[in-house]
């Protein structure tokens, strides 16, 4: 029998539509349909000033902006050329780590939801409204921060919230203990979860799976360890690996590296180094609104960016960084112009889903509802 | 980080481990190469990019075991019209290298490196879709973002922003 399952689907996280084809309860093929949210941002692009693309990219992913926001500044600070700042390079760790852990909530709660856990999802949405607030107090939004500019970040962030930060990183800890009792040691959350939707490292590699999905593989691969960007290579940090490669092991590495993503925050607190949050570089980073009022220079360029953008050298560009998902990846493309000629984002979601069927197929339809879960996927991303 | 210049003469590059394997096996497969931004590129041949593919992946010394992303640059209305990017990567070496492969717009065909890295299959029919690029040997070529029944291919530059309305 064939059957549809989406895409208005609670379990399918957004509007993804599986073709299933079924015998009895076991899956005999399975296949992925996407595209529902497609909105051609990569065509958009192409007609926007390089800092206007910005606001864009945080459209792509909504559960981790900022990790998007970081991705596509890098790629176009390396295109000019510029050095960040250090402060500005220590407060994207910090911040990149905290929208990790909110992205990783959200996962944990609805992942759980969909297996029948339903309380987690409350005890995550508690937490999830701290991380919030904490972006809403840096940038002003809750979700679509563009907080990440190219050339550092948009503002210094306020008074007193280095200490709400460190409130929440020294609260947080316990929270995961408490999100483990009710899960970890639960026979009915092992009995969903062990042994179920396995995929070898060679397939997970082979597939092009990334982030916790080829971590729970027990393939040892982290872009912030291996191939830091970001001053990343100043933390110290354990990259969690599982080697069952089911979807309890991906469930496993996922919190481990909130434990991971919250010492890194510490870190980063205790060692935020003073200085400026913008590059020096007068043509590409706007100017502060108090300098505006007194200097004519700063006028002007800032008149300039906003009506004619700037200009970047011609060039390529590949960045990666280690989303809550994956390897995300900006291929950024400049002639020359004040536009890029082309941006494509690489999306770990999209390479991960490829795994889906090999996971699901011969095995049982409610295992399906546990591997979508499992990869933690995102449409918008998926899609773009 | 100040920039340098782009090397781009395949003799500066020979000594480039991808490159001089690549050579070794077939020196016409290398078309060119260019080291910008501490991005390595290599220019393939049309024809040899499914073998070109095997030859890295299962090199000893640095095997590029993970392809990391395919994508397509449209340069219309110059010629050669269109570039296929390969972003591959080597995990046991932490090494990244870019493949690329030219084509022109009267025959937008090449072969499909999905039997070489089975995660290829999903970046190839989305290369096909947004810009019409044929890959020969494909499992399954069909539109994934757009509607199945939609007309043109939407990342090519001679198609409008807002669309055709």
């Amino acid at each position: 029998m064939i059957l549809n399952m989406g895409p208005q689907h609670p379990s399918t996280h957004g509007v993804l539509r599986l073709i299933l084809e079924i015998d009895g309860e076991t899956v005999v093929r399975l296949m992925p349909d996407i595209g529902y949210l497609h909105t051609g941002i990569e065509k958009t692009c192409e007609a926007k000033f390089y800092q206007q693309v910005v606001p864009l990219t945080d459209r792509i992913d909504y559960l981790c902006p900022m990790t998007n926001n970081l991705c596509y500044a890098l790629a176009v600070e390396k295109l000019l050329g510029l050095e960040i700042p250090p402060k500005a390079q220590w407060l994207r760790v910090m911040m990149n780590e905290l929208t990790r852990i909110n992205s990783h909530l959200v996962w944990l709660g609805t992942h759980a939801m969909d297996i029948g856990a339903l309380t987690v999802f409350l005890y995550c949405f508690r937490e999830r409204e701290d991380v919030l607030r904490l972006f809403e107090a840096i940038s002003g939004q809750r979700m679509m921060t563009s907080y990440f500019r190219i050339g550092g970040v948009a503002l210094e962030p306020p008074l007193g919230f280095f200490d709400r930060v460190r409130d929440f990183a020294n609260r947080f800890p316990s929270k995961i203990d408490e999100y483990e009792n009710l899960l970890t040691g639960n026979p009915i959350w092992v009995m969903r979860t062990k042994g179920v939707a396995r995929i070898s490292a060679e397939d997970a590699i082979a597939l092009g799976a990334s982030g916790p999905t080829l971590r729970g593989s027990g393939v040892d691969f982290d872009l912030r360890r291996d191939m830091p960007y970001s001053s990343y290579e100043k933390f110290k940090f354990k990259v969690p690996v599982s080697q069952d490669g089911d979807v309890f092991a991906r469930y496993i590495c996922r919190v481990q590296e909130l434990r991971e993503s919250i010492a890194i925050v510490q870190q980063a607190l205790d060692g935020m180094p003073e200085g400026p949050i913008k590059a020096d570089a007068p043509k590409v980073v706007l100017p502060d609104r108090e300098k505006m009022k007194t200097q004519m220079e700063a006028m002007i360029y800032h008149f300039k960016i906003i009506t004619e953008g700037f200009a970047v050298p011609a060039g390529e560009v590949y960045q990666a960084v280690e989303s809550p998902r994956g390897e995300m990846g900006y291929y950024v493309v400049s002639d020359g112009t004040a536009k890029p000629y082309r941006v494509h984002m690489r999306a770990a979601c999209l390479a991960n889903l490829q795994l889906l069927p090999k996971m699901c197929e011969g095995r049982l339809l409610a295992d399906v509802v546990a591997a979508i879960g499992s990869i933690d996927i995102v449409l918008g991303e998926i899609d773009r | 980080m100040p920039l340098t210049p782009a090397i781009t003469d395949l003799e500066a590059l020979k000594e480039h481990p991808a490159v001089a394997r690549l050579r070794g096996w077939n020196s016409a497969a290398v078309e060119g190469a260019k080291f910008d931004r501490d991005e390595m590129t290599i220019y393939i041949e049309r024809s040899c990019i499914h073998d070109a593919c095997v030859i890295l992946r299962d090199d000893v010394s640095c095997p590029f075991n993970y392809l990391s992303d395919v994508t397509c640059v449209d340069w219309y209305p110059s010629q050669p019209r269109f570039e296929v990017v390969y972003q591959l990567l080597s995990i046991p070496n932490k090494e990244r290298v870019r493949l690329k492969v030219r084509l022109s717009a009267d025959s937008p065909v090449v072969e499909s490196v999905t039997p070489v890295w089975p995660a290829a299959n999903y970046f190839e029919r989305e290369v096909f879709d947004l810009f019409g690029i044929r890959f020969t040997g494909h499992p399954y070529l069909r539109r994934i973002q757009m509607p199945e029944d939609w007309e043109g291919h939407p990342l090519r530059k001679d198609y409008p922003v807002e669309g055709y309305r």
